[in-house]
């Protein structure tokens, strides 16, 4: 037995390496191959902030011809069996390759390191891994959404989808299927870093909320993530063989799958939302310039969505022929987890009294995060209350709702964290008067889009149907001018941003003077992060009130 | 990267934080692990639940004695796992490939009989679409059973949805274990670099345990006679 090799190691912390004057991680190295091979984590995050973008707009895309073709009662513009592939694939790209991962991958791979003090992420390869699954799943499904499309809704209900849909239910189920693994890899990825890779002095209850938010996110796609891919593969073994398992004709329950589906598609709200209030955290505390109100207290709220989140996926179910008894506990359980929102709306509110606000554009998207979330979040309680459920089940008050939550809430949060941390991203600072106005007109466009759905539902015009009696005309001609504005809304920060890479003026290390780790590099930042690893001596959010009369 | 693949990695501080970090990483995909089969499980248990008889008439009709030696089979992988990770602790380097070696065996000794009992479930006629036989089920000696023959397929197909994700994740392990066995012949695995071979443990006894609920959950669910004892 000769195991003795030298390896050389000496088990001491080891110095960085060092780095020219002005080297970063975009000019480290050049050429295709060096993008596509990194395993720098903020490379990866600008190859999925790409991709995402190009989904984004295709997503978009789809839900501009359905408010296109909803401006008149008989839906002239398209046929109803395109409409129904249309909302489809509008949702699909939307929840699974956009909503899901975007601010995990973007700006949680971007800034889980870096507010650690850490050179990587502990997977780096499994990380890059992560982006060629997503891209493969993606392309896979949006093959199949364009070659024939889906008409089942993103919800893949059964038997439908098992037994009488001939569209690509299986590619774009398969597409699916193998994005989840991307979101399982970073969603391992950020636990593993954040339990091993902090920074001296980084002791949990000094992190910043952004990685609070981002580690129940985590838990959630680790956990959550597996039974959707058991429910697609069950869907796809009835499909191809015929067996019944969602069958009730050959003894299978169609509803087992709708509980499969919820049970990760009910917490996937939260995947999509939990990382967006940690953006606002960290914005709104940067520009009040105040520590932000119950640290304690968002932190355990985020946990506590992320726990409580799993507990509620039947409130979907409440018409679908569940037990009065578990609808009325799931109802219950579905108030409950209004109290950890409501708590984290009440720390921001607190946050801002008498503090000395700054309108920066990061932070009047956060404003609207915060006041569209809780319109949102308010009209869920609506939903899940059983008897009004009944009335407005499957409606556009649904739409509305979900809506508010996840464009008003998910995506406000991440334009929020874009502008935010763009000018640590790229080093310059994109224009000041453009980005306001994409800000003033996404809220606006947002309003006028989604109020008036609330309206109809209420009134009983149902989802999914591509047309409607005449009455409801002028409500959708309101609807579909605010989607006109929101999409140049949406436009407007593609010119400024990428403009700003030639034309912004450089930015410095730390241009809104925040804390947090992040801040105390160059900007861009070098390829390990640090030139020498952080020591933390303090909490996350050491502003005074005093400084912010020298800043602003 | 480079051949002589520097055993800590660039972004680490130090080896106790690379274990930490790698062990607690397969710890986190183990759990990912648990739900994929808990969400199987759970259906399995829904469908068993509504229609006890047909349930307990198909698992009568499954293998109990292939069943059985594989289960045998799989626990001594396990021990030989264990032994193996053991071995690179303490810098045993052929002690080491003996168990490793020993490991891939046993885990294709599995493989193979899963094989066999298959091949065996299609000429018994137990594969839905494939070959069923819908009458058998609904007359036992001449009388009539109340047994939905539907149901009974209902049963067969999550035993192969099963038992083929269980076997797809012991073929991923064999991949895993030939791996271990390159990188241990280089000379690769010593008490510095151990950390492969535990993450390649934790992820074989996984399976193993899987199997340990699968075996009743499927098999032992029926009522089998000394008769059923056959390849």
């Amino acid at each position: 037995m000769s195991s003795a090799i030298t390896t050389g190691f000496t088990p001491q912390a080891k110095a960085r390496p060092p780095r020219a004057p002005g080297e970063n991680y975009l000019n480290v190295a050049f050429g295709v191959k060096s993008w596509l091979l990194t395993t720098d984590h903020k490379r990866i995050a600008i190859l999925y902030l790409v991709t995402l973008t190009i989904l984004f707009f295709i997503g978009g895309a789809a839900a501009t011809v359905i408010r296109l073709n909803l401006m008149t009662p008989n839906g002239e513009l398209v046929p109803a069996d395109t409409y129904n592939k249309l909302f489809t694939a509008h949702g699909i790209i939307m929840v699974w390759f956009f909503l899901v991962p975007v601010v995990p991958t973007v700006l949680g791979n971007f800034l889980v390191p870096m507010m650690i003090g850490a050179r990587d992420l502990a997977f780096p390869k499994i990380n890059l891994l992560s982006w060629y699954v997503f891209t493969i799943g993606a392309i896979i499904t949006l093959w199949a959404l364009l070659a024939g499309g889906v008409d089942t809704g993103w919800t893949f209900y059964t038997p439908f989808s098992s037994k009488y849909a001939r569209t690509n239910v299986i590619p774009t189920m398969l597409g699916i299927f193998i994005s989840g693994f991307s979101s399982i890899m970073t969603g391992l990825n950020f636990i593993a870093t954040m339990h091993t890779m902090r920074a001296p002095g980084l002791t949990w209850w000094r992190m910043p909320l952004f990685l609070w938010a981002h580690y129940a996110v985590s838990v959630i796609q680790v956990l959550a993530t597996p039974v959707l891919a058991m429910a697609l593969i069950l869907v796809g073994v009835e499909r191809v063989w015929g067996v019944g398992i969602f069958d009730p004709e050959l003894g299978g329950d169609p509803v087992l799958f709708q509980h499969l589906f919820w049970f990760y598609s009910h917490p996937v709200v939260y995947i999509m939302l939990l990382p967006s209030m940690g953006i606002t955290s960290e914005v709104i505390t940067c520009f009040a310039r105040k520590p932000i109100f119950g640290y304690v207290f968002i932190v355990w709220s985020s946990i506590g969505i992320a726990v409580l989140g799993f507990l509620v996926w039947a409130h979907h179910m409440f018409v679908a022929g569940q037990s009065v008894y578990s609808a009325l506990i799931f109802s219950a359980l579905s108030y409950l987890v209004a109290v950890p929102s409501a708590i984290k709306v009440f720390n921001w509110t607190a946050t801002l009294y008498k503090s000395s606000i700054a309108f920066e554009t990061p932070m009047l998207f956060a404003m609207g995060f915060v006041a569209l979330f809780t319109m949102g979040g308010l009209t869920g309680l609506f939903l899940a209350c059983l008897g009004v459920d009944l009335h407005v089940h499957d409606t556009y008050f649904v739409i509305a709702h979900f809506h508010f939550i996840m464009v008003g809430g998910a995506v406000m949060g991440y334009m929020a964290g874009l502008h935010f941390w763009w000018p640590k991203m790229t080093g310059r600072m994109y224009s000041d008067f453009l980005s306001k106005l994409a800000a003033l007109i996404i809220f606006v466009g947002f309003i006028l889009t989604f109020l008036p759905q609330f309206v109809l539902g209420y009134l009983g015009m149902p989802r999914r149907y591509h047309v409607y009696p005449p009455e409801f005309q002028v409500l959708n001609v309101m609807s579909s001018a605010g989607a006109s504005i929101l999409a140049v809304g949406y436009v407007l920060p593609l010119f400024y941003m990428l403009w700003s890479l030639y034309a912004g003026k450089p930015s410095g290390p730390n241009p809104w003077n925040a804390t947090g780790l992040e801040w105390q590099t160059p900007s861009p930042p070098p390829p390990h992060n640090f030139d020498e690893t952080p020591i933390v001596t303090t909490g996350p959010y050491e502003y005074s009130m005093e400084e912010s009369a020298l800043v602003h | 990267m480079s051949t002589n693949h520097a055993v800590l990695a660039h972004h680490f501080e130090n080896l106790e934080q690379q274990r930490e970090t790698a062990t607690f990483g397969m710890w986190i995909f183990l759990a990912t692990e648990v739900l994929i089969f808990g969400a199987i499980f759970t259906c399995y248990a829904i469908y068993r639940l509504r229609y006890p008889l047909d349930f307990e008439a198909a698992s009568a009709r499954l293998n109990i004695l292939i069943g059985s030696i594989n289960t045998i089979v799989l626990l001594s992988s396990s021990l030989t796992m264990a032994l193996s990770v053991h071995a690179t602790r303490v810098g045993r380097q052929q002690m080491l490939l003996t168990c490793l070696l020993l490991t891939i065996l046993l885990g294709g000794t599995f493989l193979g009989f899963k094989v066999v009992e298959y091949y065996e479930d299609y000429k018994e006629k137990l594969v839905p679409v494939l070959a069923f036989d819908p009458d058998e089920w609904t007359k036992v000696e001449g009388v009539e059973a109340p047994i939905q023959p539907q149901h009974v397929q209902l049963m067969l197909v999550f035993y192969y949805i099963m038992t083929g994700l269980h076997a797809a994740h012991m073929i991923v392990g064999m991949g895993l274990l030939i791996w271990l066995v390159i990188e241990a012949r280089r000379g690769w695995l010593t008490p510095v670099r151990y950390m492969p071979v535990e993450i390649v443990g934790l992820y074989w006894h996984f399976v193993d345990i899987v199997w340990i609920f699968l075996l009743p959950l499927l098999y032992l669910t029926g009522t089998h006679h000394p008769t059923d004892l056959h390849f």
